[in-house]
């Protein structure tokens, strides 16, 4: 199995690439903080349903919600969130993959992050109502 | 209020499967903003080789090891060590060229691959590439 500290490896290989390519091209940020969220995205989604595969379904969105923010953020991080960067362009993944997780859920949201003091980071979840 | 709390939650399980899965979502990335296998090829081997840069600091903390001898040492340093360390397998050594300065390492199971299924039209794609790029780098720094 994979040793923990290759997703960071690979986390901070990731930002490095995909800012890259996008400043190469014209200097877009947002595209690349896009691009970094959409994979956050994606992967969010795979593991929530690899995570809840033999668990029953959530009782209502609150029990989705709280399963999100503890278990499955543990099971990610191993950890309270205590060492994410200022950098927004660091916190883009792991906003996607809240977002993906709480998607695969059945709950449709917007999830930004922001950095008060070092090192609290605060993520914000606005759950979407169509 | 209590609900069933989340069977076979292995920590490490999840972090391997996390590695996996975000490592498919780059590739699957790089092949939307890259036109050739070619060019992801590369763009991953150098990644890789980003990696490997700073991945030898963390190996020989925690391995301990002492300078290899010779090459052979090398070879079996990467595999029954470096790899074991970090990806739980141990790749066999072999294909060893006449002059000893070339083998070949066969991975069996590879937890890169999990999930992963190449379709025909990218048969050029090394998916496993970044691996190419973390030796080259790693080797480089010692």
């Amino acid at each position: 199995m994979a040793d923990e500290v290759l997703f960071d490896y690979l986390h901070m290989e990731m930002i490095h690439e995909f800012f890259n390519e996008n400043y190469k091209k014209e200097g877009k940020s947002e595209e690349s903080m896009t691009t970094l969220e959409l994979l956050g995205f994606r992967v969010g989604q795979c593991v929530i349903e690899r995570l809840t595969k033999d668990s029953p379904r959530f009782k209502d969105e609150l029990d989705a919600m709280k399963f999100t923010c503890k278990d499955f953020w543990m099971s990610v991080y191993k950890k309270q969130i205590d060492n994410l960067r200022t950098n927004h362009q660091f916190l883009a993944f792991p906003c996607g993959l809240i977002r993906g997780a709480l998607s695969n859920l059945g709950i449709t949201s917007v999830v930004t992050a922001e950095v008060a003091i070092m090192p609290a980071c605060k993520f914000q979840i606005q759950i979407q109502r169509v | 209020m209590s609900r069933p709390n989340v069977k076979g939650l292995d920590p490490k399980k999840v972090s391997g499967e996390l590695f996996t899965l975000t490592y498919g979502a780059i590739v699957a990335q790089l092949l939307k903003d890259y036109e050739s296998d070619e060019e992801v090829n590369k763009q991953l081997d150098r990644m890789g080789y980003n990696i490997g840069v700073r991945l030898i600091e963390d190996f020989l903390a925690r391995s301990g090891i002492s300078r290899c001898n010779d090459f052979r040492e090398t070879s079996d340093a990467i595999a029954k060590i470096g790899f074991k360390m970090f990806l739980g397998i141990t790749p066999s050594v072999s294909n060893w060229s006449p002059a000893g300065d070339e083998f070949s390492l066969q991975i069996e199971s590879n937890p890169l691959v999990d999930f992963v299924e190449l379709p025909d039209s990218h048969s050029n794609l090394s998916y496993c590439n970044i691996l190419c790029g973390v030796i080259r780098g790693a080797l480089e720094m010692v």
